[in-house]
């Protein structure tokens, strides 16, 4: 059989229609930035995009989920192993197949930026990398307090509109995207992607800057905000989308207006390439694959090697395997509490009585040293 | 005791009697004086101290490590003058050359294509040498250009040609190797068989038979070695596509990208253990079919094969039941909805970082066989299977004729590893970057051979990965350079200038290999180079350290310094106003 393909018309018209958008596979990176118990709204937020996006297709492998605190066994969630997105309790968007890669303490700037640049240390596992290449679209959604041209990470830290847009120009040096779309639902959020200069960026902002973002509706049982306007807005606006919807970028920017938001929503286009209304929502939020028939195949007329058995390597091979131990869970819960080893004072400690003694031989000279010694 | 006067014995060095008020009065000037030398010089050394020392002990203690790197060579190299070299020989076969032209061979001739290729930074020049040799046949050549059958074969057997190197044979009219209407035949090897037709020989001289020659020759290096077009993609990351390449652009969307390795897993799909208790011999087809191909390949990249079975696994589309085919079909349009519910119950062997390429066998549940996949032209696919780019393939395997409806279930099922492998090494070629080109009219192309690589397909995939590697490692290293230029506060460390240089080394030396032909040494050197300029530019130290703005900078020093610096300031003030007025006393005395 000859390995040579002809292709017709109709073949290179329907390959082309389908490698118009220039993307073979999508990504996602949802950080959550904040944390304590009243920052619920910001996880839920962050956990609801990543449930849309899975249920769009993008597989947990393909995307990096960042959630500053957890909320779902928190002490004062009532409903334990829960997170709710909509008041009474409606839909729980924690579920159970969810995997965050970046937990809690983890989730700081130096790790967001070595996510996004890819300078990780070689131990990191792929679970916890971005392996996008020169043809993934990825999306990028940040959400927390943030002000005029940063954003505030874990209450300790912040990361500025000039760090982000350096870190989306070394992806794009190095050709780790091919379109990016950035969401952020923060307050005066439009400020964070004011200093981009890399091509193929669009980004939205559920606020302009000197506003604020507000947050949606409490729960009363569950007794904080459970999300933000816009991201609810959104997430409404995405459940209508299936994996074969033809929705395009310009219903997007239409999300949430002023009425509903009371902030002003903001987008920026003007380093895309493509005109956004011809961006499909699915190039970005699902993972719809390119897929070609294979025309052709090899005739394969040897039959197969029966593998012969080494008996040195049978040996090698019957190698039996076994649990390493595992915890002892008996003997620990009857366990006696374990002595807590001695350790010197802290300096804290040395340092007051240093200067206790000292103001003691100050005042009264040093020949009262023989009343110590 | 006190201080006796003895009168009248007073001589010129005897104290002088002042009187005691104006004493007084010397003495507060004097110490006056004195105080404010003393003050001067104290300003002035505590001035000096600061300036001459503690200025530079900041300097260097606030400086960021940064070691030196190769910036001038590294803007040269981005510069991408690519040469590129291969060696072809012409061999005449008795009957296609008379006497007097016989004599002017052996000959060489060498031939530049310069081409331009629009880059992004700068217009980047190419130049493509072919350096042809020619010669008649030897009398074993002779003879094995007589066999019918595998004439190629026999004669690999005689000589067998370096990497990226080709031999074509140019054999008479009359020969009756090739079939009528085709012209010219490319070998499994690296050989190709061209037949001289009847008018281009007689009474000619070897500069117009040359000349005549020619375009046929040239197609056969098109088909079996480096083309202008076959370059430019290879330098896709740099250059600008023009919208008629669409078809190129598709391949080089469907290949993975050079990597160091690649992991290929295989995946048995059972949905329904209950009807079908499947067996596949993995690991013997693996060994028979697919490592000789990744055998010849490896000196590309490493490859590392697993597989697995998954039970209970369903396609994501319910295939609707078309009765003119009595079966059931799945069209070209919802294949792709298919891949995305598999690939999250797939799992992932793979430690390293490198790509991982999938091929899934599914064999359909009892309810929904038979399954086929229609084109859009609502035919059947011949081989049941797709793929997609830069993933890996899918094949359905229909089990539903190896039983009738009385057996006992679950049956069980031996697959035929040969006709699956069969598929899966077809999209293998393709995934990996095996261009299918479809040749020009009168050329015949030999089947690919049970390693299912010809050799010539082998040099065209190592031309293509020199020069992706080449060009990815120069657009890393110069980036990096631009950005560490750009930066002022990143911390450069000694490995990193080390990478940064061997990367560097290499990258000239596979240049120079590629120049002058060594195919094999310049695709190792290029992959070193590519290793060398990804450790380096993915090293975890590099990242941006916190940016400072202005305004937090001056809100940190200023606290610190200023306090020291006002003293010191307005006292040098102070002596220079004082030094200027005394300049103006002493003037106005002169006067």
């Amino acid at each position: 059989m000859l390995c040579y393909t002809s292709l017709d018309i109709l073949d290179i018209q329907w390959i082309w229609q389908f490698f118009s958008s220039g993307h073979t596979n999508n990504w996602a990176v949802l950080v959550c930035t904040s944390r304590f118990w009243f920052n619920y709204r910001h996880v839920a937020n962050t956990l609801s995009v990543y449930r849309s996006v899975k249920r769009l297709g993008i597989p947990d492998s393909h995307i990096v989920l960042m959630l500053a605190d957890d909320m779902a066994c928190n002490h004062r969630n009532p409903k334990p192993a829960t997170v709710f997105s909509h008041k009474n309790m409606e839909l729980n968007v924690y579920g159970d197949d969810v995997e965050v890669d970046y937990r809690g303490y983890e989730v700081t700037v130096e790790n967001f930026l070595r996510v996004l640049t890819g300078r990780l240390p070689p131990s990191t596992p792929r679970s916890k990398r971005l392996l996008s290449d020169d043809r993934s679209n990825i999306l990028i959604y940040l959400t927390g307090h943030g002000g005029n041209g940063f954003l505030k990470f874990q209450d300790s830290e912040e990361i500025s509109n000039v760090e982000l847009a350096d870190a989306f120009e070394q992806m794009w040096q190095k050709r780790r995207y091919n379109e990016l779309l950035f969401i952020i639902d923060t307050c005066q959020g439009a400020s964070m992607y004011e200093r981009f200069y890399s091509p193929n960026i669009m980004a939205l902002a559920s606020s302009q800057v000197g506003e604020d973002s507000l947050s949606h509706q409490p729960d009363l049982a569950i007794g904080v905000h459970l999300m933000d306007r816009y991201t609810f807005y959104m997430l409404e606006f995405l459940e209508d989308i299936h994996p074969a919807s033809k929705t395009n970028m310009n219903d997007l920017f239409k999300v949430c207006p002023k009425s509903q938001c009371v902030s002003t929503p903001g987008h920026r286009t003007d380093l895309f390439l493509r005109d956004p209304g011809s961006v499909l929502i699915t190039d970005f939020f699902g993972s719809v694959r390119k897929v070609e028939l294979t025309m052709d195949a090899i005739n394969l007329t040897d039959p197969i090697k029966q593998m012969e058995e080494d008996p040195v390597n049978g040996e090698e091979q019957k190698e039996v395997y076994s649990y390493a131990d595992q915890l002892p869970v008996s003997e620990i819960i009857h366990q006696k509490p374990k002595q807590k080893d001695w350790h010197p004072p802290d300096g804290f400690i040395l340092g007051l009585w240093t200067l206790i003694l000292l103001v003691f031989f100050k005042t009264y000279g040093i020949k009262h040293l023989k009343h110590i010694f | 005791s006190s201080m006796v006067f003895k009168r009248g014995s007073v001589g010129a060095k005897g104290p002088r009697a002042y009187p005691p008020h104006q004493l007084h009065h010397q003495m507060p000037v004097l110490l006056i004086q004195d105080k404010r030398r003393r003050g001067q010089l104290a300003a002035l050394s505590i001035a000096a101290v600061v300036i001459i020392v503690g200025v530079p002990l900041w300097w260097r203690t606030t400086e960021t490590y940064r070691a030196w790197l190769p910036v001038s060579q590294i803007k040269d190299l981005a510069k991408l003058q690519l040469h590129l070299s291969a060696d072809v020989e012409v061999v005449f076969a008795r009957g296609t050359v008379t006497p007097e032209q016989q004599k002017k061979v052996p000959l060489t001739q060498t031939q530049d294509e310069e081409h331009t290729v629009d880059g992004d930074l700068l217009m980047q020049f190419m130049i493509l040498r072919y350096e042809t040799k020619y010669r008649t046949a030897t009398i074993m050549e002779e003879d094995a250009l007589k066999k019918p059958t595998a004439a190629d074969l026999s004669l690999h057997m005689l000589s067998e040609s370096p990497c990226g190197s080709l031999v074509v044979y140019v054999i008479p009219e009359s020969s009756s190797l090739l079939p009528e209407d085709v012209n010219v035949y490319i070998g499994q090897r690296r050989t190709a068989l061209v037949r001289i037709s009847a008018q281009m020989r007689v009474g000619k001289t070897l500069e117009q038979l040359l000349a005549q020659l020619e375009p046929q020759i040239k197609q056969v290096l098109q088909v079996m070695s480096f083309s202008h077009t076959d370059i430019t993609v290879a330098l896709s990351d740099r250059v600008r596509f023009r919208p008629g390449n669409k078809e190129s652009i598709a391949d080089s969307m469907r290949a993975f990208k050079s990597s160091p390795g690649y992991e290929i897993t295989f995946s048995l799909l059972n949905p329904d253990p209950k009807s079908h208790q499947l067996h596949w011999d993995i690991e013997g087809a693996v060994q028979t079919y697919i490592q000789p191909l990744l055998t010849k390949l490896s000196p590309l990249a490493n490859f590392s094969m697993d597989s697995q079975t998954l039970y209970y696994t369903m396609l994501g589309v319910t295939p609707r039941f078309d009765s003119s085919f009595e079966a059931y079909t799945l069209n070209a349009d919802s294949l792709a909805h298919v891949i995305n519910p598999v690939e999250a119950r797939l799992g992932s062997n793979a430690a390293s970082s490198n790509p991982v390429l999938n091929f899934l066998l599914y064999v359909p549940d009892i309810r929904h066989s038979p399954l086929y996949i229609h084109d859009h032209r609502k035919q059947e696919v011949p081989s049941n299977a797709f793929h997609s780019p830069r993933w890996g393939g899918i094949m359905v395997y229909n089990v539903n004729g190896f039983y009738g409806s009385e057996t006992e279930f679950p049956v069980h099922v031996n697959i035929n590893m040969a006709k699956v492998m069969g598929v899966f090494l077809a999209q293998l070629r393709l995934l990996l970057g095996v261009q299918s080109l479809s040749p020009p009219p009168g050329f015949l192309v030999a089947p690919c051979g049970s390693t299912g690589l010809a050799d010539w397909e082998l040099d065209r995939l190592m031309w293509s990965r020199s020069v992706e590697n080449i060009a990815t490692a120069t657009t890393t290293i110069t980036s990096l350079a631009q950005l560490l230029d750009q930066i002022g506060n990143i911390v450069i460390n000694d490995n990193i200038a080390q990478q940064v240089s061997s990367a560097v080394t290499s990258l000239q030396l596979a240049m120079a290999e590629l120049e002058v032909g060594n195919l094999g040494f310049a695709l190792q050197y290029s992959k070193e180079a590519i290793l060398a300029s990804e450790k380096a530019f993915f090293d975890p130290s590099l990242l941006h350290l916190l940016y400072f703005p202005d305004d937090q900078k001056f809100a940190i020093y200023i606290p610190l310094f200023l306090p020291m610096c006002v003293p010191i300031l307005l006292s040098m003030l102070k002596i220079v106003s004082e030094a200027r007025q005394r300049r103006r006393e002493k003037q106005a005395k002169k006067e």
